[in-house]
């Protein structure tokens, strides 16, 4: 579980996370949702480490990672996986040798448990003899599962997915989305998915943080968005065409 | 002010660079791939320009020693001193700004702007030292090379254009060659080789890895990595000369 309280994040003299509590459960599908600009990639952002905010608490199941020195926010990163909007794979290693690569940082293994490991996590994303190829010569959705595949190749207790869909068709959205899912469920991560896809909050949303402006307007189950009266949320769901 | 923004900038990076990497094996082999694409890829361009240089300045010297008093070795003696203590790591040094230098920079800066740096960071590896520390220890280790093999490639092509163009045989000139060596030179080339390699190499990683932005940014930092290479080149040239030479 992930507890976040209090954030505030400014750049410059804009104040970009405005004093933002909210909890991120485990086993479930955590849905970070708001318009573009809102500040929702700042708070992943913040979560992640990649951003630094100036007050609050972020606590990975009781490790406050904002208190933790640098060897011990590596332990926690470890413990992190992400999928990049732009998949971030990187371009001169093949789709094998990036699926390997947190391994080999990482951990002991011989070349043939790496392989094997390589090997699990492409077949969990549906992905077979693609192993040799570089991600220049794989498409969009296939970039997206080998990012799956890399995030949980270290078995991961925390899975953070930016914008999961975007650039892909409909289609192979929703294949994303169920594997995001599964994999969720499968190895009960805490799974936080930054997102304004709205088919995608309805099809695997379970717990919604609803950010307008900089500062959480709504949070609680997909089940309460309709009936939760918060003219912004619901704007925004409309616009959704939801 | 801002020089001093970036300079401190720079030094804060050369500090995250200079740490244990975090798996010896995977930084010796990326030791490997970068001397193959530093070093061996600028084979080619240092051996076309260092011989030409070399010839070049056989032909001037040549033309300028015309009296028929001063001995024509005296031709060899100076081509010999000016390649090894200018021209061999100098030049050599600004041409792989160019081509290295720039390659670096775009490299880091590309794997900045699409996030794989992020990817780094958040798997809990220390970005800079993973993408810039085998470049420039590559580099430290294979641009003094090339500067010795351009030393040796611009005499050889003085000696070449001396006989074909019958400015001196290549005796004399094989013997101005020998007349007063100072092993001193070399050493001093070296101090400059491996200067320079360590300037171009962390300058262009630095360049490279404050990039933000998109590919024009990814443009702007390869640029601004050879314009300050180059710059930075010439200036401890200066100063290397200054204290070494006139002690």
């Amino acid at each position: 579980m992930i507890v976040i309280e209090n954030v505030n994040k400014t750049f410059g003299t804009k104040h970009v996370l405005k004093d933002i509590s909210a909890n991120l459960y485990k086993g479930k599908c955590n849905f970070i949702i708001g318009a573009s600009g809102g500040g929702k990639s700042v708070l992943m952002k913040c979560m992640v480490g990649l951003v630094t905010p100036e007050t609050g608490s972020i606590t990975f199941d009781g490790r406050d990672f904002l208190k933790l020195n640098y060897k011990e926010k590596i332990n926690v990163r470890k413990d992190i996986g992400m999928l990049f909007q732009n998949t971030a794979l990187f371009d001169s290693l093949n789709v094998e040798e990036n699926v390997a690569f947190p391994l080999r940082m990482f951990t002991d293994f011989t070349e043939e448990q790496i392989l094997d490991r390589v090997n699990f996590c492409l077949g969990r994303v549906n992905l077979v003899n693609l192993n040799k190829l570089f991600p220049s010569n794989i498409s969009g959705g296939q970039k997206k599962r080998v990012g799956i595949a890399r995030a949980i190749a270290l078995n991961p207790k925390y899975l953070f997915c930016d914008e999961p869909n975007s650039g892909l068709d409909p289609l192979t959205s929703r294949v994303i989305d169920e594997l995001i899912k599964d994999i969720t469920k499968e190895y009960n991560i805490t799974t936080v998915i930054n997102t304004h896809d709205m088919k995608s909050l309805f099809v695997m949303g379970e717990n919604i943080v609803f950010i307008h402006q900089g500062a959480k307007w709504w949070e609680g189950e997909k089940e309460g968005i309709r009936s939760s009266g918060n003219k912004e949320l619901l704007a925004f769901m409309e616009a959704s065409e939801f | 002010m801002r020089f001093f923004q970036h300079f401190g900038e720079y030094l804060l990076f050369l500090k995250a660079v200079f740490t244990k990497p975090e798996k010896g094996k995977i930084f010796v082999k990326q030791i490997f791939i970068e001397s193959n694409n530093i070093g061996v890829g600028s084979f080619a361009i240092i051996s076309l320009i260092s011989t030409f240089i070399g010839a070049v300045s056989t032909i001037q010297i040549g033309y300028q020693l015309v009296s028929g008093i001063l001995p024509d070795y005296l031709i060899g003696r100076i081509v010999r001193d000016s390649n090894i203590l200018e021209f061999a790591p100098t030049v050599t040094a600004l041409v792989l700004a160019g081509k290295v230098g720039s390659n670096i920079a775009s490299e880091i800066g590309t794997m900045k702007v699409t996030e794989q740096v992020d990817a780094l960071e958040i798997m809990g590896i220390n970005a800079a030292n993973y993408t810039s520390l085998a470049k420039i220890v590559s580099g430290v280790i294979t641009i003094p090379m090339l500067v010795l093999y351009a030393m040796m490639l611009s005499l050889i092509g003085g000696a070449i254009s001396g006989w074909a163009s019958g400015i001196i045989s290549v005796e004399s000139f094989v013997k101005g060659l020998r007349t007063d060596f100072m092993g001193y030179n070399v050493v001093f080339a070296m101090t400059k080789a491996y200067t320079f390699s360590f300037l171009i190499t962390s300058v262009s990683a630095f360049q490279g890895f404050r990039t933000e932005g998109g590919a024009l940014e990814v443009g702007e930092s390869s640029t601004k990595a050879v314009v300050y290479s180059c710059m930075s080149i010439i200036f401890f040239d200066y100063i290397i000369s200054q204290l070494m030479l006139f002690k």
